[in-house]
């Protein structure tokens, strides 16, 4: 890790090009310890394409990344598991580090998928496939969480508590997230750093100031820009699992 | 005690099973049954050239099917023919070299059923010493790069992402296999080896639900297939590799019953 500055990973300029066509281009972003930055931008604009170049999975790239952490949790978009492999959940927990089984237990009570431990992952719903892809990603205790639209596909309630898993995961942990969401909600929530894409960054900064920016108004219209600015005055409180009400 | 040839065979093809249980799971895992037939239909050229320099033959086999293996990924890179037509095209031509070469080397005698279907009288005490260190080296590779390989095998960016090198694990796979391939060949003879392979992961795979008990349950059935097959290849005087073969389908056939019974006890 890069001492001064907590930088866990960065991109200077980056771009990458497939068949001749740029999938995205010319980003500049840094997660740091701690933080949340979240991509948002509408389909194709390049925020998976972000996210593989973040993490080393492109490798010619135009300008840059310097990742200065190894410790890394991914959760990607899509994944399909091949049905000629037997594998049960918690042989996929182990997949690229071995873990003590009681923290595999203890990830897998989070996400609320511990009674699937010993089920065959092609037997899983689509929620909660992504639930065991959550676990395996903070398990092993990331310095850099990637997670690319990680709740895609799992029921409304179990959406809003694995977001505020992720924000206390990232307070516990102290670990950097880059995350890539379409709900604009969350993104206001719990982001430090807002990186609007569209094949090239349009705007970033704070979500207020993107929810400001005009660009990013003509990107997701005018509607969108009001969700972040309700948020700007509601957003003095949160709600915990038990309903509860805790003052920030 | 390894006098007897038919010891010796039973060691040999015990040893063999061994390495072909755990590198078959991931043939079958990762799709490359085609890949395995590819590099074993070059080990022919193999032969050849070990007995035109006086080569070791299973060395002389590990070097031609690790060329082709690098052939391969070259045309993949360079062309945009499809994979299995690259594959087809690699097999076919060095089998056809093989035996073209073969057809010009008429001072030496040679046993072509031997070198197809596998000769169980064929095997030195030599053979035994390359197949059990040859087989222990590859064995302790694949551990080391098990994590790696069977990670990527799951998915690839997952293992990319958090930083397992698949490429490297890969390559080194590749070698894994151009190697069974050398050590395996007098035996099981070059047309059967990725049968010996590919059916007892096959069958293991029918009776298992978590990796590790797939490739135990596939080393199992290769080492019951050597022992069933040779003793019936002695009994019938028929050639190793169609009886050890045969051995491990029928124990195919035996796993898709229990398949069977574990859906009607589900329902």
């Amino acid at each position: 890790m890069s001492r001064e500055n907590n930088i866990l990973v960065k991109l200077n300029n980056a771009g990458f090009k497939q068949n001749g066509k740029w999938l995205v281009e010319g980003v500049t972003l840094a997660v740091e310890k701690g933080k949340i930055v979240t991509l948002i931008g509408p389909n194709g604009s390049g925020k998976s394409t972000t996210a593989k170049i973040a993490l080393g999975i492109y490798k010619n790239i135009e300008g840059s990344v310097e990742k200065y952490t190894n410790k890394v949790g991914y959760v990607p978009q899509k994944i399909s598991i091949d049905w000629t492999l037997p594998i049960r959940v918690r042989d996929f927990m182990l997949l690229t580090e071995n873990i003590k089984e009681e923290k595999i237990d203890e990830a897998l009570s989070l996400t609320g998928v511990i009674h699937l431990k010993n089920k065959s992952l092609g037997n899983l719903s689509g929620g909660e496939f992504q639930r065991v892809l959550i676990a395996r990603a903070i398990c092993k205790k990331p310095e850099l969480l990637v997670l690319d639209e990680p709740v895609q596909g799992v029921d409304y309630t179990g959406e809003i508590a694995l977001y505020e898993l992720i924000k206390k995961i990232s307070d516990s942990l102290h670990c950097g997230i880059l995350l890539i969401s379409h709900d604009l909600h969350t993104v206001m929530t719990a982001t430090d750093h807002v990186v609007c894409l569209n094949g090239h960054v349009c705007c970033s900064g704070s979500p207020m100031d993107v929810a400001r920016n005009n660009e990013y108004k003509t990107l997701f219209g005018e509607q969108a820009s009001q969700i972040l600015s309700v948020y700007e005055h509601k957003h003095d409180h949160v709600h915990l699992d038990e309903g509860e009400i805790k003052k920030n | 005690m390894f006098d007897d040839f038919f010891i010796r065979a039973l060691v040999a093809g015990l040893g063999i099973a061994l390495v072909t249980g755990p590198l078959g799971c991931f043939v079958v895992w990762r799709r490359l049954s085609y890949f395995g037939d590819t590099l074993a239909h070059s080990a022919l050229l193999g032969v050849t050239m070990a007995y035109t320099l006086e080569l070791n033959i299973a060395l002389s086999v590990f070097i031609i099917s690790s060329l082709i293996a690098l052939i391969l990924i070259q045309l993949q890179k360079k062309t945009n023919l499809p994979g299995d037509a690259l594959l087809g095209l690699l097999a076919h031509s060095s089998l056809a070299v093989g035996l073209v070469v073969i057809g010009f080397l008429t001072f030496i005698r040679f046993d072509i059923m031997g070198l197809l279907f596998g000769d169980i009288l064929a095997v030195t005490t030599d053979d035994l010493l390359i197949i059990w260190t040859g087989g222990a080296v590859i064995l302790l590779v694949l551990k080391l790069i098990w994590k790696p390989l069977f990670a990527s095998t799951v998915n690839y960016e997952l293992a990319e992402a958090e930083g397992l090198n698949p490429d490297r694990a890969k390559a080194i796979f590749t070698i894994l296999m151009a190697a069974v391939i050398a050590i395996s060949i007098k035996m099981v003879g070059l047309l059967l080896i990725t049968g010996m392979l590919i059916i007892p992961a096959a069958m293991a795979r029918n009776i298992s639900d978590s990796p590790i008990k797939m490739v135990i349950y596939s080393i199992i059935g290769g080492l019951l297939s050597v022992v069933l097959g040779l003793f019936s290849s002695l009994e019938f005087n028929t050639s190793s590799g169609p009886s050890i073969i045969m051995a491990s389908l029928i124990l195919f056939m035996l796993s898709l019953l229990n398949i069977k019974q574990s859906i009607k006890l589900k329902n």
